[in-house]
């Protein structure tokens, strides 16, 4: 207990310091973790309505595959992500091994099934309850889907938040493809990986906290954002 | 050589069967339904009255026999239908009225058809908050709104109370007096004897009488219409 | 229009993660986790930036995975502590030349209570066979890094196979010296472990050091450019600055002046000359 709450208070001074390596660091996890999951929105949304909505074969074998791959092991992904981009590997051309640009990639790879695969519930359900009326109201695929996406808005955006989470949360990945090199690919979760096999337990925890509050503060905006919508849809 | 106008009536169905998982749910029906005062279909439950109005508007397609409307196709774009629970989408009154209308005024529109049914009051109001009569009355507009040349109407006043009920019945014989071509499904035949022009009576998925109202009421020719006016006849 | 929208906030948000490619003056030099953890780095690559305007990134890794990264193509510079694979690494063509840089020491890592009997020996073969005969618990890091290197042939010059310990006094976790220490501390274990990442370290515990001093834990470092035949991305004369820099006298005096708490933790050792 002694250790969280000296933990805790060393968030504080952390947070309220302005430490710029800090906020480098803080400025990174953003960047990587707002760039998957805007990436794996734009793909996993219309996929997930295309999912819901389609009838071919496979569909059913591509939907289990999908929720399995919400388990994805970061470091697994990881590990085949640096297969891929390493200078022997077949695209390593490109050069991004080490790089943010890695840990966009490998961090999308493990966000874009947790999107597709919950918002193709959160769609299928709306559907099964709004398909005859639309029909009836001769809405066509497109206008189907649009309708669909927003009026499952709310539920769209947990899932966009679930999404987020995970990528803030993981550092099995992006430890591995972004190399954890200092001042370039280091992030809020590789740092505190790296300060806990230093033995600096304290610091390695009030890092926690402070990647708590801002995950906090994310969802706290996401919340505000939405009641302004409602208030400007006339509630 | 002048073409003649394109109409959906008379709606012709010829010999229509339909099937679902294997059960038969119309049988052998054939139906000539004409423009003018407002066909009843009426029946007990399970005699297959919603899916003959679902078949009539085009969300099915018959197992067999078939359907013509007038010189056109069956189509949901010159036909709309009013459900017995009415979808609202996760939106404003008056945007669920606006919804399946196609052009530049739709809004202007909407606000007008708002209007003549009385709930002009709630139009910024979400319209999932409203109560069951207010819904149905906001389906209307919203069929209303579609300018169909027939209105078809799945018992819409089932679950309501009779104020709300006649609240719907009102606004019916308003489009009605417009012109457009009222097919009404229900049970209640207190409701029937008010609104039809003419009664096709289904039983067990088959048609058994077509008649002019007062022949319907006061001389069915079938021991189950009979069984069905003196309230005898429940399924 | 909403999905334009989003399109835009995407491809916007993709501009700001991505201005990466604007780096060309720097090197990715492939090190291990105790040499990151000392804080060597730390002190010596701003000097070397402000000389040079090199931007040296270090991916720190295990021994093993460092040399790996290094075959791969995957880093221009490969600095690590493990003398026979270093060689190797060049004998394979892997590796342009190898150049001692410096050295610094291990000391074996033990509780306070010292069930072994070892506290304050000189010699550490002596204290791994009262280890092996007392079975009193043994963390190894178990990972091929340079420490453990050195560990298993600490074992094999005093004639004995941890191996026969395994499941019961010696434990193999397969990570890095902190976590090593980590371990040990939680479990009043023993464990071997390179003097920087101990006088660094937090989590003690009731560990403290055992036994030094002894010649056989001195620890070489040695630095080898990737080899830019075989692997045309590296960037050789970048590269080859930052080697000839650490064995420069510059370079080896700033490496000496690196102190923890006052006490040095490198002692440079270059001669400025390929060793093979």
């Amino acid at each position: 207990m002694h250790d969280l709450s000296h933990a805790f208070s060393l968030a504080l001074q952390l947070a309220a310091s302005g430490d710029p390596g800090l906020w480098q660091i803080v400025g990174l996890s953003l960047q990587v973790t707002l760039s998957a999951v805007a990436i794996s929105t734009l793909l996993g949304l219309p996929v997930g309505a295309l999912l819901a909505l389609g009838r071919f074969p496979g569909r059913n074998a591509l939907i289990v595959i999908f929720n399995a791959a919400m388990g994805l092991p970061p470091v697994v992904v990881g590990l085949v992500v640096y297969l891929l981009l390493s200078r022997s590997g077949p695209l390593g051309e490109f050069g991004i091994l080490f790089t943010p640009k890695a840990m966009v990639i490998a961090q999308s790879i493990l966000v874009f099934p947790i999107v597709t695969a919950l918002s193709r519930q959160v769609i299928e359900d709306l559907w099964a309850e709004y398909s005859e009326q639309l029909r009836s109201l001769g809405s066509n695929a497109a206008k189907s889907i649009g309708t669909l996406l927003w009026d499952g808005r709310f539920s769209l955006v947990t899932v966009v938040l679930a999404g987020f989470g995970r990528a803030a949360a993981e550092v099995g990945a992006i430890i591995i493809v972004g190399g954890n090199i200092d001042g370039f690919t280091r992030t809020m979760t590789t740092a505190i990986a790296l300060e806990t096999s230093k033995g600096d337990l304290a610091l390695a925890l009030g890092l926690g906290f402070v990647l708590l509050m801002i995950v906090v503060l994310v969802n706290g905006a996401a919340w505000i954002a939405r009641r302004a919508g409602e208030r400007l849809a006339g509630a | 050589m002048m073409r003649a106008p394109t109409t959906s009536l008379p709606l012709v169905l010829d010999r229509v069967g339909f099937s679902a998982g294997g059960v038969e749910i119309l049988h052998d029906l054939s139906l000539r339904i004409e423009p003018g005062a407002p066909t009843i279909i009426l029946g007990p439950n399970g005699a297959g009255k919603s899916v003959l109005l679902r078949l009539c508007h085009g969300l099915l397609s018959p197992s067999g026999g078939s359907i013509r409307a007038g010189n056109v196709a069956v189509s949901t774009e010159r036909t709309a239908l009013v459900f017995q629970r009415p979808v609202m989408l996760r939106r404003s009154v008056l945007a669920n009225v606006a919804y399946g209308i196609v052009g530049k005024h739709a809004r202007g529109r909407a606000s007008a058809l708002l209007e003549r049914v009385g709930l002009s009051h709630l139009a910024r109001r979400p319209a999932r908050k409203l109560s069951g009569g207010e819904q149905q009355r906001v389906a209307l507009a919203r069929a209303w709104g579609r300018n169909p040349e027939i209105l078809f109407l799945d018992e819409p006043t089932a679950s309501l109370d009779p104020a709300a009920t006649r609240a719907v019945e009102d606004i019916v014989g308003e489009i009605a007096a417009q012109g457009v071509k009222i097919v009404m499904a229900t049970h209640d035949l207190g409701q029937a004897r008010r609104l039809a022009g003419d009664v096709a009576f289904l039983h067990k998925g088959r048609l058994l009488e077509h008649t002019p109202a007062a022949t319907f009421f006061d001389a069915p020719r079938t021991p189950q219409a009979a069984a069905f006016l003196r309230g005898e006849l429940l399924t | 229009m909403r999905l334009l929208r989003l399109a835009l906030a995407f491809t916007a948000i993709l501009a700001v993660t991505v201005p990466a490619s604007a780096q060309d003056k720097s090197i990715i030099v492939a090190s291990t986790t105790s040499t990151e953890n000392s804080g060597l780095f730390k002190y010596l690559l701003p000097i070397f930036k402000e000389k040079t305007g090199i931007d040296v990134k270090v991916v720190a890794l295990g021994t093993g995975q460092a040399l790996d990264v290094g075959r791969r193509g995957d880093a221009d510079v490969v600095f690590v502590h493990a003398k026979p694979l270093e060689e190797k690494f060049v004998a394979d063509g892997e590796g342009v030349a190898r150049y001692e840089v410096m050295y610094n020491d291990f000391v074996v890592i033990g509780p306070k209570s010292d069930p072994a009997k070892i506290a304050g020996s000189k010699d550490v073969l002596e204290a791994f066979k009262k280890i092996a005969a007392a079975k009193a618990s043994f963390i190894s890091r178990g990972d091929k890094s340079g420490t453990h290197v050195a560990e298993l042939k600490y074992w094999k010059e005093a004639d004995i196979d941890p191996e026969t310990g395994k499941g019961s006094w010696y434990k193999e976790i397969g990570q890095g010296m902190g976590a090593a220490l980590n371990t040990a501390s939680s479990s009043n274990s023993y464990v071997l472990s390179d003097r920087g990442t101990w006088i660094s370290f937090k989590n003690r515990g009731d560990l403290k050091i055992v036994v030094e001093g002894d010649k056989r834990l001195f620890n070489q470092y040695g630095v080898m450019l990737v080899n830019p035949v075989k692997h045309p991305n590296v960037k050789k004369e970048l590269g080859q600055t930052f080697i000839d820099w650490l064995v420069s006298p510059e370079g080896q005096k700033a490496i000496a002046n690196y102190k923890i708490d006052g006490e040095q933790l490198f002692f440079p050792n270059a001669t400025g000359k390929p060793s093979t």
